[in-house]
């Protein structure tokens, strides 16, 4: 079983421990990638019980690979995490409550149509100051809190969000360097469009043909990292179907959690005889916008930004992908820019993946010393490639009565390239 | 454990830091040494030495074995539980409670990582000195039980040389401070018998560190060797000449390979290596480097390299001390060895350990701290193959009569633990152990703390019949013990 070989390459020396975020929060062993994959080893051996004692240590794991990055033993823990996930989905029965929790998250975010439905009742609810009084009279923390959790966690709604669609295809501005596909991620199409028009335009400036497939579904990666692996299946074949036969030299996404996924599709059809090729020969192309960019190197002018950029690791793209340069270059190429660096920066917001959904109490926990830091370094703006991260440490930012204006890499290189707006700040809780 | 007393164990540190069921009690069963394992009956986390205090007495009253435990990183089955015992991990405990940089000290909890005290000083310039190649994680409680070495401990020296005073509980569940922040108080030394002490004497829950000012700069040099002999021979010239590096640490093919596939670095293909630091003025470690290198050519060195930059420099450490953890990518499973010789026996010594390896039919992969001559032979083996992991241990015991025959020692500085009691007999007299047993029953007259380690079998009457070696999890039964 490959899982076994894989727990083997842990050799149980712990360096691992200081860049986990569950055990820099809480100091325990269980709660940590080394007990994790004790845990895994222990079940692999029969010497425990799958039982709901065992799985509450795999739920609480934020699936940050903060860990994977950290081992010098290459421990791949991000196989190893979701190879368990699956079984614990497969063999454990959650109790009600989780489960109908658990559906509706899955039946709601990976469905961009289903999504935009819900903006309109939400636009009109935000727009009525109603969602303002709750929000001030804490009314959020009177309901389930995951159920508030939701709630609280969604970005300023604007009418933009209703009619948001792209142009199937835009020409290259001068010569063309390059012809790509975008993912438009679910999530990111609704909440963030904002953020697929600016990769569109910088894409464009520097020398891309960009096109958008349409009908592109969800890449599951919210299913992948929480063991759904027949749903996740699905939705892989659905999305490299839609990206297939158009004579594209690289698949563009820009949403963290969307690129680590979407690499993997390889191996996640590997056991799959009719799909296995043609997964693996779309994940060699996917690439994170930053990283397209950086090796297709500038070329469109930039113009000054005076502002300062507190730059924050997403998880999703610094550990899951390894790519720490390049985000950071689309910044500094921009004069006048000053990019600051967030101390502890490799560490995980808390809102990893779903776990800020199903388990908000610790998610919480871990965002705060997220958002000490952020706020200690005291800059214009937050560069967040990823809307969940984005997302949490408004929140809690917003709760200590601080909006923290963010905008995702791109949006601030547009910016420089266009004279485009950036974000405004939020509202905040109060 | 009787639910009745992990009740009680909760209400002192909390249910939240009070851990008894199963799973929770698996991932405590090793530390660094995984070949040995027995399952804890619960582990606490106490938040404060108050806390401590009362665990360590109602453990007293229970009469239930207490082990202390950092991070989990020693490689001697330090924090090996005893079955049934409680575990008192210190992983909640770690601030830094003040700094007194006019004065260089520092009082920290015992729980905080070593590298962490140098990231809270480094604004001001000050650092901690020792370095193990854990320090990322490895506890200051850890340090000072195993009085922990690293790369840059030949100049500075071991964790004893930077522990100014230590707040411990001991057995009775009393708070005593050893030593302060005054150097060389009056009165018996007893911190220096706590240090190194691997948690048989008390716990230590703060310490007052030594802290220095950061050196004004550092020269780094990599040098390539043909083989081991040359490699040898060019640590014997360089501290002949007067030199004394801040550190010169070794490496052999296999250990390249390993740091090479952890890092990327570009280091080449050869029979040896060396990393070495100087540092003192600009002036000084630039001359200093400079002459390190000719000596280093001048004893048949391949090539010799400066770092381009910080990062690069950096890199090459990282490379360095990630080395142990990265032979996990050359081998499925391995044993470190801790061993020491007389320096000038390297090569020598290296050569002995290439042949008992071929006998065993089993590789070795040597990275270690040269200047000291403190070997760390990295056996590498195959746990799934029957019999290996035996074959391997014997070849560890080998090596380690081996550095006893050349008048050496069988621990550097991981420790005994529960993993060398067996070969303390082959270094001490029974006059020599049982002098330690009286040290340690003053402190700990009923044998509480992390009974079986450092000291073979009890040897004064009237005591506590701790098993001294506690058989691999493969034999133990698989539910653990009650
Ligand atoms: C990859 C790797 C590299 C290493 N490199 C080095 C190196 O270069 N140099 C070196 O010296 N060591 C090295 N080690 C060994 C190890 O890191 C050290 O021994 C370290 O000091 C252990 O610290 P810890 O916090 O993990 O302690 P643990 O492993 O948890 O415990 C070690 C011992 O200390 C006792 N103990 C822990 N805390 C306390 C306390 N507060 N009070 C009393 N007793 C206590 C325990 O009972 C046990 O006996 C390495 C280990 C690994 C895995
Ligand atoms: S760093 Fe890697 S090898 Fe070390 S304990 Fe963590 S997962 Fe295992
Ligand atoms: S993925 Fe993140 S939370 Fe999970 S074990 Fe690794 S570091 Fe910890």
């Amino acid at each position: 079983m490959e899982g076994r070989r894989l727990l083997d390459d842990c050799v149980h020396c712990g360096f691992c421990l200081p860049a986990c975020p569950t055990y820099v929060s809480w100091g325990v062993e269980p709660d940590s990638p080394r007990g994790r994959i004790d845990l895994m080893r222990a079940l692999a051996d029969g010497r425990l019980p799958l039982d709901p004692e065992v799985v509450t240590h795999f739920d609480s794991c934020l699936g940050c690979m903060g860990c994977v990055t950290a081992c010098p033993s290459g421990v791949r823990y991000d196989v190893l995490i979701e190879e368990t996930r699956a079984r614990v989905e497969r063999e454990v029965r959650r109790p009600l409550a989780d489960r109908l929790f658990r559906s509706a998250i899955f039946a709601l975010f990976p469905h961009p149509a289903r999504l935009r439905a819900l903006v309109l009742p939400l636009l009109l609810w935000s727009r009525s100051g109603l969602d303002a009084l709750a929000r001030r009279l804490g009314l959020y923390g009177l309901l389930p809190p995951r159920l508030g959790e939701m709630a609280e966690l969604l970005p300023p709604l604007g009418a933009r969000n209703l009619a948001a669609s792209l142009p199937e295809t835009t020409p290259a501005r001068g010569p063309r360097r390059a012809r790509v596909g975008l993912v438009a991620g679910c999530v990111q199409r609704v909440f963030f469009p904002g953020v697929n028009d600016a990769t569109v335009r910088v894409l464009a400036s520097e020398g891309c043909e960009v096109v958008v497939p349409r009908g592109q579904g969800c890449c599951g990666a919210l299913s992948v990292h929480a063991g759904r692996e027949d749903e996740a299946r699905r939705m892989a074949r659905a999305l490299i179907s839609s990206f297939e036969g158009l004579g594209l030299d690289a698949v563009v996404v820009n949403a963290a959690g969307c690129g680590s996924t979407l690499k993997e599709y390889g191996r996640l059809l590997a056991d799959d005889p009719a799909w296995a090729a043609r997964a693996a020969a779309f994940s060699e192309r996917v690439r994170d916008v930053s990283e397209l960019l950086a090796r297709l190197g500038p070329v469109a002018p930039r113009q000054p930004l005076a502002l300062s950029v507190a730059f924050h690791d997403a998880c999703h793209v610094a550990h899951a992908q390894g790519l720490r340069e390049e985000p950071r270059a689309l910044l500094t190429g921009i004069p006048g820019l000053r990019l600051l660096e967030v101390p502890d920066g490799d560490q995980c917001c808390g809102s990893a993946g779903i776990h800020n959904l199903v388990d908000p109490a610790s998610a919480d926990e871990i965002g705060e010393r997220k958002v000490d830091r952020v706020l200690s370094v005291g800059a214009d703006l937050l560069a967040s490639a990823n809307p969940g991260c984005t997302l949490q440490i408004r929140k809690l930012a917003g709760r200590r009565g601080v909006a923290v204006r963010a905008a995702h890499p791109i949006e601030v290189l547009d910016a420089s390239l266009h004279g485009t707006s950036l974000p405004g700040a939020p509202r905040t809780g109060r | 454990m009787d639910p009745g007393l992990v009740a009680r164990f909760a209400a002192i540190v909390g249910a939240r830091n009070c851990l008894a069921e199963p799973p929770a009690l698996v991932t405590y069963e090793c530390d660094g040494l995984t070949s040995m394992r027995a399952r804890p009956g619960v582990v606490v986390l106490p938040a404060s030495t108050g806390e401590v205090a009362a665990v360590v007495r109602l453990a007293r009253e229970a009469g239930v074995a207490i082990v202390p435990r950092g991070a989990g990183t020693g490689l001697s089955g330090g924090a090996l539980p005893v079955a049934g015992c409680v575990v008192v991990g210190l992983a909640r405990m770690r601030r830094i409670l003040e700094a007194d940089l006019a004065n260089g000290w520092a009082r920290v909890e015992a729980g905080v990582a070593n590298l962490d005290v140098s990231k809270h000083l480094a604004a001001a310039g000050a650092y901690y000195a020792p370095d193990p190649s854990s320090q990322r994680v490895c506890t200051i409680g850890g340090n000072v039980a195993e009085n922990s070495g690293g790369a840059h401990c030949l100049k500075y020296g071991f964790t004893v040389n930077h522990v100014l005073g230590a707040r411990v509980v001991l057995a009775d569940g009393s708070v005593v401070d050893l030593g302060g922040p005054v150097a060389d108080p009056a009165g018996f030394d007893l911190l220096a018998a706590f240090v190194g002490s691997e948690g048989t004497l008390g716990i230590v829950t703060e310490v007052v560190l030594r802290v220095l000012r950061k050196p004004e700069a550092t020269r780094t040099l990599f040098a390539t060797f043909p083989s081991c002999a040359e490699a040898g021979e060019t640590v014997s010239a360089i501290i002949a000449s007067g030199i004394v590096p801040a550190a010169i640490e070794m490496m052999d093919t296999l250990a390249i390979a390993a740091a090479r596939a952890a890092t990327g670095l570009d280091w080449p293909e050869v029979g040896a290596a060396l990393l070495v630091d100087v540092d003192g003025t600009v002036g000084e470690a630039g001359h200093t480097a400079a002459r390190a290198g000719e000596i280093a050519r001048g004893s048949g060195a391949l090539e010799v390299r400066w770092p381009r930059d910080e990062a690069e420099r950096q890199l090459m450490w990282k490379g360095r001390k990630s080395a142990f953890a990265a032979v996990g990518r050359i081998s499925p499973s391995y044993l470190v060895q801790d061993g020491v010789i007389p320096r000038s026996e390297i090569a020598r010594a290296l050569g002995e350990v290439a042949r008992l390896a071929r006998e065993a039919g089993l590789r070795v992969a040597n990275v270690f701290h040269a200047g000291d001559g403190n070997l760390h032979p990295l056996v590498l083996y195959d746990a799934r193959v029957p019999g290996e992991e035996r074959k391997a241990e014997e070849l560890a015991g080998e090596i380690l009569r081996m550095c006893v025959r050349l008048g050496g020692s069988i621990t550097g500085e991981h420790g005994v633990g529960a993993d060398k009691v067996v070969y303390m007999g082959e270094m001490f007299s029974e006059d020599d152990l049982a002098t330690m047993d009286l040290v340690r029953s003053a402190f700990d007259p009923e044998r509480l703390f992390n009974p079986g380690k450092v000291l073979p079998a009890p040897r004064l009457c009237g005591e506590r019949p701790w098993p001294s070696r506690v058989r691999p999890v493969e034999a133990a039964d698989p539910a653990g013990p009650a």
